[in-house]
């Protein structure tokens, strides 16, 4: 059952060849069995799993099921889960049991889905390998001497191991689309304002984003349908109507514009990686799409501009984390400012004392013009590239990342892991849609292709990966850690 | 050498909404600790604010209130720094575009002459929680049923020159946002706090000397003392060859001296930006126009109007138009009694006589206005004398009965206008009264209006009180004369 996709796995639920109950203990002994070296969990919450699968098959028998009762999934230890310990990454959150669920949770135990666990991630989502974590890093199930990517890690790991058929990832930066690129998976960052972040841990607020992580594009599709839409308690989701996203799926792709950004082919792309995302773009002419190139002229000002605006929302959003009300404090403070000053030194890793560094620095009297305010007129000219480039084409695509999955401390130095993310960075500057699809490997390891769309364009996204779904077969390999015990 | 004194005032009015500016909470006053403070209040990992649209109508209808410009859009800052009592680390503020933009408001001094107090803007921002430190030995305790509060900090120019000026700009401002009944104003709750920046100038010098802020001035009383103590303090200080220097003291009302809380050095660098989690807030045209065409009448309106509607005189219509609560009041007992000066008159007399004995606020006033404007009534129809009318007053106020006419039926003090029955009450008081008569006919007439007075008092008493003075004046007269 662990190499079915979400849409497989709801038809056996729907034709009573399996119970959500037995498909809930057969990857929960999964994760048991298999999870050690990936460490792509941080919580599993079995009890609660199981209560919510019996749930589902007593909805199901009383012909209440919707598409997604009884389906089991994993969230990334970001989104805040009623009675669970909601942990970030983090020591700060070590002891922190969240005492109300996030719109997302919310929204995914209403459709009937079973949550298995709470999946590890770099600390407070800053990372770009899931080296990051206070839980200790996660490997690649491809190459266990290879990071699963970041911050999504523990999400995309655990997908593409077969522990889960589907997780909740956040994407800042490329966070769910760099991990599900280097863990072979297919991975949504839906458009800003589509998800609401209520109760998802935040780190950069105007670029935080959840979607979903899943084997295919149609998994994905069922699941951005009941994670999205306007919520009330968050004034930045937007409101605007849900479209049912697995509708058009099968569209045909004849006659689709596709660009192709010359700044995402330049130095430093992978051999490997570049030809199998040419190939990708082959395959997508023989459906019948046609391509050309584009320029997103400001690319390269997409990382300076998000390492000023993230650091300085997360330098803000961090200062709640003081040791006074919830999470770590420290042992016997002398006075307030030692509560303040050991608590958040020994609560907090290393690149988020960083992030909360650089972010305090630039908004101080004196640099905020010169770092902020110039940031946020980049972040304009970011957004006005692709708006351009979406007056000629339809989608854009290139490599999701430079490379595929590194080493586990291959990056040692905080700005060539930060460089990682110069495909991914610029689409949260400009709150766009972002998808990867699987397409091939290089040197053993998965290449993602990531493609992208216009704001609220994730129907066409789905679309567009969804027809590379069916033309090729790169997103149904499965790691070989995956099969061996299967 | 002459001093002049600039002063300028930052008020914090706490806005009367029934929840908190950013959460669903309840902003109601005196709850047990953190029992009014919910997940959004106590900055829990991923809770996001949702702004309270009361809050925006009312920083509108302030704005509207002081005549000034309403920009198109305002913009939520976060103002960082670390306090026990602030939990999310930072203050949601507006810093660089408030919601109200410059305005002015008119103040009444005690001679009566008005000027005009420029307003540099008005802005809406999220109030603290508060650090107990009296009642855990050894800890302090926190309680965030204010955070989220939502306050409205009107940012006043440096345009006031005494303490007394001061303290009529708190006072119009106090006026002003309980007309408006976007705060109760009661000071004594901390729903009007205020910061006081003062400077002293050679008079005739144009640049402002330097300025000292006075945080924690809480009381009209407060903002007089402090703006005294600070003035005398940097005088004295420049005359002894010193120099003022730019800090933030605080006001101790118990010593009644001003002590330095922190120098310009030591504050902090607030790192403001805009909030990430909130929109910028847009207001229509037509939602300012519609706020603006359904503002009550406002204090200097409701003055006029008393004045020229109303005929009262310049100061009755000062007094009566001070505050919300006393006009409210005023303008029941007027309509239930058809009078208006005679209204005034026990208004300010009786009544504020009774409430300033008890020390008890308008509102508080254990005879309702309706209950006033029914006795005024009785006195106009003459039902009653002025005597008995404060019978009846004394008995509302002890609650010793529902309504002036009860009263005046219950206690017999109706008065009593038949001739006829007056005319028995004096020729009983003139035949037990053979000395007094005597006397009467002895002296010069010119000497016997003085004493009437004892044949007078005779009968009233007689009667109870309830006789009509004017009438037993007369008749009494006409009987005592037909003797001489």
């Amino acid at each position: 059952m662990h190499d079915k996709t979400l849409t497989e796995l709801a038809a056996g639920l729907a034709a009573g060849e399996f119970s959500s109950r037995e498909l809930t203990q057969s990857l929960l002994a999964r994760i048991e069995r298999l999870d050690e070296p990936l460490n792509s969990f941080i919580t599993v919450t079995a009890e609660q799993a199981l209560a919510a699968a019996d749930a589902a098959d007593a909805a199901r028998a009383n012909g209440e099921a919707g598409p997604l009762t009884g389906l089991p999934l994993a969230l990334k230890d970001i989104f805040c889960t009623r009675g669970v310990k909601t942990s970030c990454g983090s020591r700060m959150l070590d002891t922190f049991t969240a005492p109300y669920d996030a719109t997302v949770v919310e929204k995914l135990a209403a459709a009937g889905t079973v949550s298995l666990g709470k999946t590890n991630m770099d600390e407070f989502a800053m990372g770009s390998s899931n080296e990051n974590s206070f839980y200790g890093p996660v490997r690649n199930p491809w190459d266990l001497a290879a990071v699963p990517g970041g911050s999504s890690g523990g999400s995309a790991a655990a997908v593409a191991a077969g522990l889960v058929p589907a997780a909740m990832g956040t994407d800042t930066g490329g966070s769910i689309r760099q991990p599900a690129a280097f863990c072979g998976i297919t991975g949504l960052k839906p458009t800003y304002g589509r998800v609401s972040r209520y109760g998802m841990i935040a780190y950069a607020s105007s670029l935080d984003q959840a979607g979903p992580m899943a084997r295919s594009a149609a998994d994905c599709a069922h699941l951005l349908g009941a994670i999205a839409g306007h919520d009330l308690r968050d004034s930045t989701s937007v409101a605007r109507g849900v479209p049912d996203y697995v509708e058009g799926l099968d569209a045909p792709l004849t006659g689709l514009k596709i660009g192709l950004p010359r700044e995402y082919f330049g130095d430093g792309l992978d051999d490997g990686v570049e030809a199998a995302v040419r190939e990708a773009i082959k395959t997508y002419e023989s459906l019948g799409a046609t391509v050309r190139e584009v320029s997103l002229p400001h690319t390269h000002y997409a990382i300076p501009a998000y390492y000023v605006i993230a650091p300085a929302e997360a330098s803000s959003n961090l200062s709640r984390f003081d040791g006074v009300r919830f999470g770590h404090r420290c042992e016997a403070p002398a006075d307030l400012i030692d509560l303040y000053k050991r608590s958040r030194a020994e609560g907090f890793g290393e690149e988020v004392k960083r992030r909360i560094l650089i972010g305090t620095h630039t908004l101080s009297e004196g640099f905020f013009d010169a770092y902020y305010k110039q940031a946020q007129k980049v972040r304009r000219l970011i957004r006005q590239d692709f708006l351009d480039a979406f007056e000629e084409v339809d989608v854009l695509m290139g490599p999701a990342s430079p490379t595929p999955a590194f080493d586990l401390g291959a990056n040692k130095d905080p700005v060539s892991m930060y460089l990682q993310d110069i495909y991914t960075i610029a689409v949260n500057l400009a709150g766009i849609p972002g998808i990867n699809v699987p397409a091939g490997f290089a040197g053993g390891r998965p290449v993602g292709l990531q493609i992208l769309g216009t704001h609220f364009a994730e129907a066409q996204l789905l679309n567009v990966a969804h027809q590379f779904q069916q033309a090729t077969d790169w997103h149904l390999r499965r790691p070989a850690l995956a099969e061996e015990t299967a | 050498m002459q001093w002049e004194t600039v002063i300028g005032l930052e008020v914090h009015v706490q806005l009367a909404t029934r929840s908190k500016i950013f959460s669903g909470a309840s902003t109601a006053f005196g709850a047990e600790p953190n029992t009014q403070a919910c997940a959004v209040d106590l900055g829990l990992p991923g809770v996001l604010p949702v702004l309270n649209e009361a809050a925006v109508a009312m920083a509108v209808q302030f704005g509207l209130g002081i005549h000034a410009e309403i920009p198109e859009v305002s913009v939520f800052d976060r103002k960082n720094y670390f306090y026990p009592d602030l939990p999310k680390g930072y203050q949601t503020s507006q810093m660089y575009q408030p919601i109200v933009g410059p305005g002015e408001v008119e103040i009444t001094l005690e001679d009566g002459s008005t000027k005009r107090i420029r307003v540099h803007h008005a802005h809406l921002e999220e109030d603290a929680g508060k650090s107990l430190h009296e009642d855990f030995h050894g800890m302090t305790g926190i309680d965030l049923n204010r955070a989220g509060t939502p306050l409205l900090e009107i940012v006043s120019e440096p345009d006031m020159r005494s303490a007394k000026e001061a303290a009529a700009y708190l006072k119009a401002i106090h006026s002003l946002v309980t007309y408006l009944g976007i705060s109760d104003g009661n000071m004594a709750e901390g729903s009007m706090r205020c910061d006081v920046n003062v400077s002293v100038r050679p008079a005739g010098q144009e640049t402002f000397g330097t300025r000292a802020e006075i945080k924690n001035v809480n009381s009209f009383r407060f903002v007089e003392r402090a703006i005294a103590f600070e003035v005398e303090r940097q005088i004295e200080l420049i005359e002894d060859g010193g120099e003022v220097v730019q800090e933030t003291r605080l006001f101790d009302p118990e010593a009644d001296e001003t002590r330095s809380m922190r120098t310009k050095e030591e504050a902090n660098d607030y790192r403001y930006f805009p909030c990430p989690d909130l929109l910028p807030v847009v207001l229509d045209q037509a939602y300012v126009d519609h706020l603006r065409d359904n503002l009550p009448e406002l204090p200097a309106e409701k003055r006029a109007r008393f004045e020229s509607e109303l005929g009262l005189s310049a100061y009755d219509a000062g007094v009566l138009s001070a505050s919300r609560a006393m006009a409210e009041y005023f303008e029941g007992v007027k309509d239930v009694c058809g009078d208006a000066k005679l209204a005034a008159n026990w208004v300010q007399g009786e009544l504020s006589g009774a409430l300033n004995r008890e020390g008890l606020a308008i509102v508080d006033s254990p005879v309702s206005a309706a209950q006033l404007g029914e006795l005024v009534a009785r006195v106009k129809d003459e039902t009653i004398n002025g005597k008995a009318a404060k019978q009846v007053f004394q008995a509302l106020w002890h609650g010793e009965g529902d309504s002036a006419d009860a009263i005046i039926e219950a206690k017999g003090l109706k008065q009593v206008t038949d001739s006829g029955a007056i005319e028995v009450m004096i020729d009983q008081v003139i035949n037990d009264s053979p000395a007094q008569v005597a006397q009467y006919r002895d002296a010069e007439p010119d000497k016997r209006g003085k004493m009437i007075g004892y044949f007078v008092g005779q009968v009233m008493k007689a009667s109870r009180g309830t006789a009509n003075p004017q009438q037993v004046n007369k008749l009494l007269k006409e009987k005592l004369d037909a003797l001489c």
